[in-house]
């Protein structure tokens, strides 16, 4: 823990990725009533530093992969703009991108499906490398994949095998490979481990902080699990239908949280002890509303018991309480 | 027993705990890549013993057409008058025609004439419906629709009439029914194509090269095209016996082949003359189209339960 706090000292103040009132929304093919859209991201604003750990935490279906996506620029934004280091690259064509899109890499979170089938290990690490002619000849682009394999942990040896011929764990480390093969400043992990078997998430884990600290990566970690959160993220960032809650570093927020969702998300973690699990724990009930027809005010309001009138005209803006920012008219502390 | 141990399903190698090598020295494992062909031909023999005996016949037919004038006991064109329309005897297994040329003979050079019309067309039209495919599935707007709606028009025909069109504005021919089924057959496959595409651009891996940089032309080649081809080998197997039934019903009402050729279809409207008098004539030939189209469409349901993707997947 004393490491990571280093870690995040020696480089704050460098800002990597900062996005401003970034919007994605998705036209719905089947609509009648003229042009109804799903409002995936809507006007977040964050600001991702080098060498931290961003963990970007929700329930399914409130627009994190597709933040994560947009972020990079894998999907286009709808409005808002996007600038890495300090360069502006929302506005880019696509050619002028095209070195910055390699800054910027992707693991997924289904190990079965984001390795081709039909390619064998050393394919699919070099694919990467030959895109971009960073091999001098076939020994060279050998010798690299080898390197990139000996550095995720999959026994060389196995260079011409297929996927279907691993397991989820390897697969998983495959596509690590593939991701900083290109040494990307920034990589965006999606839901990297909750493919995963509990005691093969913990070596994945482990694997992504060592290439961290070898490689001054920069991760955007997407994730509903908290627990794998608590474990690997210096901030955290609470999203709700495609609005952010919270940011703030991982242990602080943990400790006390301000926003009231964050608190409900917190408290749903099961409890190891057994006597802890008597407290009365206050659960969120009902469903996430549709974000096609997004409630007004504070996306929240319909689930939340501390909602006000306010919350239901405004959007809350966000508010700084320390190095946390929360986006609450009436935040649980301070 | 040693292939029984080989079968194992690779998908069962057990997750290493640790990252040593030794975790990995299972029979499924040593057998490497070598698994995806010899395992699949090994597959269908197993599954399905009618494709098997299918594809032994269709290699048997081929090297027959090849070394036809090798096998067959006579010259297929050589007219003896005094020979005409004799039944089938030790001389002459399967008669005579109206000429006088031996059946039999006629028949095994008639195998050339189908297998060329089988493959060569067929594949002409695939490669066109799969470029198109590929084009409409990937890069959609526009495009698609124009592409598709060609595809439509193409579609809304009955095939045989179409090429019987062709037929008719180019003339008889051999080449013209290349070109003939080649331009009426690639409809089917571009849609075939175009909804595997439109799936697969959607897949992870296609995303994972997308956000690595790759071209468009290259994910397009690299990673939809190889994973579509499980279905473009059925599709293939099973286009094969309606072309020959195609050029078999061309030359049969006269917009095909043109004598002397021992097209079978022109064989059997030939003997249709001779139908009561000396059926072999027209029922020898038949059964040939019969055969050949079995066999192939036989095969091509054995290779549809080997290769399929989405039957394979768990």
């Amino acid at each position: 823990m004393a490491e990571e706090k280093k870690r995040l000292k020696e480089t704050e103040g460098s800002v990597l990725l900062e996005a401003e009132n970034l919007v994605k929304e998705f036209p719905l093919a089947n609509s009648r009533k003229g042009k109804q859209v799903v409002h995936a991201v809507s006007g977040v604003s964050l600001t991702i530093y080098e060498g931290e750990t961003l963990a970007l935490v929700g329930e399914s279906g409130c627009g994190k992969s597709t933040l994560g996506r947009t972020l990079i620029r894998l999907l286009p934004a709808t409005s808002g703009r996007l600038m890495f280091q300090g360069m502006e690259i929302s506005s880019m064509k696509e050619k002028e991108f095209a070195p910055y899109r390699r800054q910027m890499q992707l693991i997924f979170q289904d190990p079965y499906a984001s390795l081709n089938p039909r390619m064998n290990v050393k394919e699919i690490i070099a694919e990467p490398l030959t895109t971009y002619g960073m091999a001098k000849d076939k020994e060279d682009l050998e010798r690299q994949v080898k390197e990139l394999m000996k550095e995720v942990g999959i026994p060389v040896e196995f260079i011409n095998r297929y996927p279907h011929q691993f397991s989820g764990g390897q697969r998983q480390r495959i596509g690590i490979a593939r991701a900083i093969a290109l040494r990307p400043k920034l990589i965006v992990c999606d839901e990297p481990v909750s493919a995963l078997d509990v005691s093969i998430q913990s070596q994945v884990l482990n694997l992504l902080k060592d290439l961290q600290d070898q490689n001054q990566l920069t991760y955007l970690f997407i994730s509903h699990d908290l627990s794998v959160v608590k474990f690997i993220a210096d901030r955290v960032c609470v999203m709700f239908l495609g609005m952010m809650c919270e940011i703030g570093e991982t242990e602080a927020l943990y400790e006390k949280p301000f926003h009231p969702y964050t608190r409900f998300l917190l408290d749903a973690i099961p409890k190891a002890d057994p006597k802890l699990r008597n407290e009365k724990k206050e659960l969120l009930s009902g469903e996430i509303p549709s974000p096609v027809n997004p409630p007004s005010g504070c996306r929240f309001h319909t689930r939340c018991p501390y909602a006000k009138e306010l919350c239901r005209q405004e959007i809350p803006a966000g508010k700084k309480i320390g190095e946390r920012q929360v986006f609450c008219h009436f935040p649980l502390e301070g | 027993m040693g292939i029984e141990m080989k079968k194992t399903d690779p998908q069962e190698v057990p997750e290493s705990t640790g990252l040593k090598a030794s975790a990995f020295e299972d029979p499924a494992a040593q057998l490497g890549e070598q698994e995806t062909w010899a395992d699949q031909v090994k597959k269908l023999v197993r599954q399905n013993k009618l494709a098997a005996f299918s594809a032994v016949l269709i290699v048997v037919i081929i090297l027959m057409a090849v070394f036809a004038p090798l096998v067959s006991p006579y010259d297929p064109y050589a007219q003896a008058l005094k020979d005409r329309l004799l039944a089938p005897s030790a001389a002459h297994w399967l008669g005579t025609d109206e000429l006088g040329r031996d059946m039999l003979s006629r028949i095994i050079y008639g195998a050339r004439i189908s297998l060329t019309i089988g493959l060569v067309p067929t594949l002409i039209s695939m490669v066109i419906g799969t470029i198109l495919g590929l084009i409409a599935g990937y890069y959609g707007g526009k495009l698609d629709f124009a592409i598709m709606r060609l595809a439509d028009v193409m579609l809304a025909f009955p095939s045989l009439l179409l090429a019987m069109v062709v037929m008719y504005t180019m003339g008889g021919g051999l080449v013209n029914i290349f070109i003939a089924l080649s331009l009426v057959n690639w409809a089917g496959t571009a849609r075939i194509v175009r909804a595997q595409t439109l799936s697969l651009k959607e897949a992870e891996y296609v995303e994972a090269a997308r956000s690595i940089g790759v071209k468009s032309r290259t994910i397009l080649l690299r990673h939809i095209l190889p994973n579509c081809l499980p279905s473009l080998i059925v599709l293939f197997t099973l286009n094969i016996p309606s072309a020959i039934l195609s050029e078999s019903s061309l030359s049969f009402l006269g917009v095909g082949a043109r004598p002397p050729s021992a097209s079978w279809g022109l064989a059997v409207v030939r003997g249709k003359k001779y139908l009561f008098t000396e059926p072999w004539l027209s029922i020898a030939p038949s059964i040939a189209i019969m055969v050949i189209v079995m066999a192939f469409n036989f095969l091509g349901d054995g290779l549809r339960d080997v290769l399929d993707p989405y039957l394979k997947e768990q």
